[in-house]
């Protein structure tokens, strides 16, 4: 399996940066850099960096499955994370949350079927003190409300 | 290392620095819980049954990861570790099924165990339970989520044990789950390690989930009857069949280890094509006949080419008992008058007893700082000693060497690997001399690529190494070792196995419990006898079949690959068959000999005559009957015994001779056969 050169020099440097026989503490950042690049976890990435790192694909496959941030499943070009945890909830992140829901016509950990958007309730981002949080990528949108996440919404859906 | 003094529950311990909490305990007659800690297994620390109030830490502690300390104080009844134990396992059992009424594991199981002793018998949880179905991973592997604890027993065992690392755990908190390495089904040994340490019923087998309860089955200890390892297998028997084999309570040589052979490969004895009547062929092929008929006819023969003097060739097993063997050549050479006797030699076992060198036990290979593997796939064709050296790398850092001509499992744990072509094993060895000669000590192990003069020079190299060597010379099958020592062998003058088949002039030939027409031609029409349990080709070709007993259904003992002698148990019986020294008893006595010169055909008689006859095997009885292995030796060497060329079957973990061929769930598993480096 062959990635874009830049990835592919990402994935070299990580290698280097453990000692010999620890490869596998490389699995997590090339998961993260990969799915960035492919849009999923595919099972032939799970292989490939099986193979890279020196371990089995059932062991990779169980830093998959445990991490919420890596997904088998393809998300949208967008993934919208919404914080529903406490700070969040109690300055109206559940009525953001339903408000996304509405609006993009899908559910958690669905896709649009343009393939542009994709939803996910998340646990705590670390955003507490400018509640309601979400993030877009690796975006972080703070203070939210329903008419800002309406904006947000056009303005990626025009950027397309 | 030093010991230090601990209190624990008010009684004054004394350990090893660096002893598990649990450890220390338990050898104290203390009982701390715990289901994922385990005895040779790493630490996973997952299930917090052994939480224990330990004096000046402010919380409770896992006394499975806590090394003790001088002065500790260790309080394991105190209310609060009570009501943590009761907590956890209200907390294990959220979403189990408590389908203990269908459990495989129920009456065995030691989350049922726990709960009674330690447990609530209310939940605070309201919410619905949590189901997912059961999964079938392959023929022998099935795993039911629900209730499955998660104390990753199963996934070390395999990784750590079994070297194989084909189980995972998936996703994470209460939607965690065990995973096969293929996705959806498992590729691996199909031993069977996972299930049997599995402490709930979350893995059950294919053999014997929902077949019967484990108190309505009478549990015989064993020895397995398909390779040469002699591990013992505790049989659940019901109904006169087995339902499961197992060695839960560590008893014989191996501990609480199996294969997928000593584990569910029982099933042979209950083929369908199992000989039940003995045959006599007649015009129009094989004709039923009763046991005193067929004794009849083959005494007669056996009579009457014995009085005017005719051939006779006797092929032997390396799968009946020493008994059978020893009372097999006696009968040959006092009855039949012939030097005619053999077996299929699979390992060069006599040119390693003529070296005069000491031989390993099954021990020594978890002991020894360092074993040298020669010229076998080791995982494949000896498990269970492979399992010792992986087990013996892993507690004791052992050095392992191997010379192989291909990769083997062996390689991930080798400090060096040699690779050879076929025919370059003792050169190979040869570049290790600087290597092993700085060990402090060796075993070493040899399969069939050794032989004859290699095997002097092999011993030589070991002599001159300067170190204490012991040899461990490979054969197949559950009593290679024994026919050797039992004299299936030809003395000077008689013929060894392939020039009996290739003789053309034999006037009888009784083989007994092999199969050599599957290698060898016959030459010539002899009057063939063949005891065995199925038609094999031999059998096919036979003048008189008689239907033998297998191993699970007599006494009697077996001399493993290391020589450690071992008892056989009568599991049960299947009705038709005899033993094949009650077939021998009967031959005799109907052939008129002279039964006071032969003994009575009786297990113990017999024993009792190797003990005073043959050298090396005047054993403690005691210790065999209590269910021991003793090693036999020092052997004289079988001065007398012709030696010939040696050739393994080259079975693999999913073949298994002839027997193999008759269990299902051998050939049920997608692995079967299995691969050999060689093949």
């Amino acid at each position: 399996m062959t990635f874009s050169p830049e990835l592919e020099a990402k994935f070299e440097k990580l290698l280097k940066s453990y000692p010999p026989g620890r490869q596998r503490s490389a699995v997590v950042p090339m998961l993260l850099y990969a799915q960035d690049e492919l849009g999923s976890v595919t099972g032939e990435l799970v292989e490939e960096v099986a193979r890279r790192t020196g371990i089995t694909p059932l062991e990779v496959n169980e830093v998959v499955s445990y991490y919420s941030m890596l997904s088998r499943q393809p998300r949208g070009k967008y993934h919208i994370q919404i914080c529903t945890n406490i700070s969040c909830l109690l300055t109206g992140g559940e009525e953001l949350w339903e408000h996304a829901c509405r609006k993009l016509g899908i559910g958690n950990k669905e896709v649009t079927p343009d393939g542009q958007f994709s939803l996910e309730e998340v646990e705590c981002i670390g955003a507490c003190s400018w509640a309601p949080a979400l993030q877009v990528n690796y975006e972080f949108h703070h203070h939210m409300t329903p008419e800002k996440l309406d904006r947000l919404i056009d303005n990626l859906r025009k950027a397309v | 290392m030093a010991n230090v003094k601990l209190t624990i529950d008010g009684k004054t311990v004394e350990a090893p620095a660096n002893t598990l909490l649990i450890e220390a305990a338990r050898r104290a007659g203390i009982e701390i819980p715990a289901f994922c800690y385990y005895e040779g297994l790493a630490l996973q620390a997952a299930c917090r049954m052994c939480l224990v109030e330990v004096e000046k830490a402010p919380k409770l502690m896992t006394a499975c990861t806590l090394p003790v300390a001088e002065g500790m104080v260790v309080r394991t009844n105190t209310p609060q570790v009570a009501q943590a134990r009761k907590s956890m396992l209200e907390f294990v059992l959220t979403n189990h099924p408590l389908d203990c009424p269908v459990c495989d594991k129920g009456g065995e199981c030691e989350l049922q165990d726990m709960v009674f002793r330690y447990g609530a018998g209310e939940s605070r949880f309201l919410e619905v339970k949590q189901h997912v179905d059961e999964r079938e991973w392959s023929p022998v592997v099935f795993y039911d989520r629900p209730r499955c604890i998660l104390c990753f027993r199963c996934v070390r065992i395999c990784a750590e044990g079994m070297g194989v690392a084909a189980l995972g755990v998936v996703n994470r908190g209460a939607s965690s789950e065990i995973a096969p390495n293929r996705g959806d089904h498992l590729e691996c040994d199909e031993c069977g390690m996972c299930i049997d340490i599995c402490p709930v019923g979350a893995l059950t087998s294919g053999t014997y989930r929902y077949r019967t309860r484990p108190w309505e089955m009478q549990h015989v200890g064993t020895i397995c009857t398909h390779c040469a390892d002699g591990c013992k297998t505790t049989l659940g028997i019901r109904n006169n069949r087995i339902h499961r084999g197992n060695n839960r309570d560590r008893s014989g040589v191996n501990g609480e280890f199996l294969c997928i052979k000593g584990r569910y490969a029982g099933d042979f004895a209950h083929h369908e094509e199992r000989l039940l009547t003995p045959l006599v062929r007649s015009q129009d092929g094989f004709k039923p006949v009763s046991w005193a008929e067929a004794i009849k006819t083959v005494a007669g023969r056996f009579a009457e080419i014995r009085q005017r003097g005719g051939k006779f060739g006797v092929i032997g097993s390396n799968h009946t008992t020493n008994e059978e063997n020893y009372y097999l050549q006696k009968l040959a050479r006092t009855g039949l008058g012939t030097n005619n006797i053999d077996h299929h030699r699979t390992g060069d076992v006599l040119s390693l007893l003529r070296a005069r060198v000491p031989l390993a036990t099954t021990a020594d290979l978890y002991h020894s700082k360092a074993v040298l593997i020669v010229g076998v796939d080791l995982a494949q064709q000896h498990s269970f000693l492979a399992y010792q050296i992986r087990a013996n790398w892993r507690h004791h850092q052992a050095r392992v060497y191997t010379v192989r001509r291909g990769p083997v499992r062996e390689d991930k744990i080798a400090a060096r690997i040699v690779s050879v072509e076929p025919g370059g094993e003792l050169a190979g060895v040869e570049t290790l001399r600087d290597d092993l000669a700085k060990e402090p000590e060796l075993v070493i192990l040899f399969g069939d690529a050794i032989q004859g003069e290699a095997v002097a020079r092999l011993t030589e190299f070991g002599s001159s190494l300067g170190i204490p060597v012991k040899y461990v010379c490979l054969v197949d099958y559950s009593n290679s070792r024994g026919a050797v020592e039992m004299g299936v062998l030809p003395a000077e003058g008689g013929m060894t196995l392939p020039e009996m088949m290739a003789a053309g002039d034999l006037d009888a030939l009784w083989v007994v419990g092999a199969n050599p027409l599957r290698r060898h031609a016959l030459a010539g029409k002899p009057f063939l006898v063949v005891q065995d349990l199925f038609l094999t080709e031999t059998a096919q070709a036979a003048d008189v079949v008689l239907p033998a007993a297998s191993a699970y259904e007599k006494s009697g003992t077996v001399t493993n690959v290391c020589g450690e002698v071992q008892r056989l148990q009568k599991a049960f019986e299947t009705p038709g068959t005899k033993t094949d020294l009650e077939i021998f008893g009967l031959i005799a006595r109907e052939m008129g000999l002279d039964l006071k010169q032969l003994g009575p055909w009786t297990p113990s008689a017999v024993f009792a005559e190797i003990a005073r006859t043959v050298p090396g095997y005047d054993l403690p009885v005691e210790v065999l009957e209590a269910g021991g292995a003793v090693q036999a030796g020092p052997s004289d060497g079988l001065p007398d015994a012709v030696w010939a060329p040696v050739q393994s079957a080259g079975d693999t973990l999913f073949t298994s001779g002839t027997l193999g061929r008759y269990s299902k769930m051998l050939n049920a598993v997608r692995e079967a056969p299995g691969e050999l480096y060689r093949a």
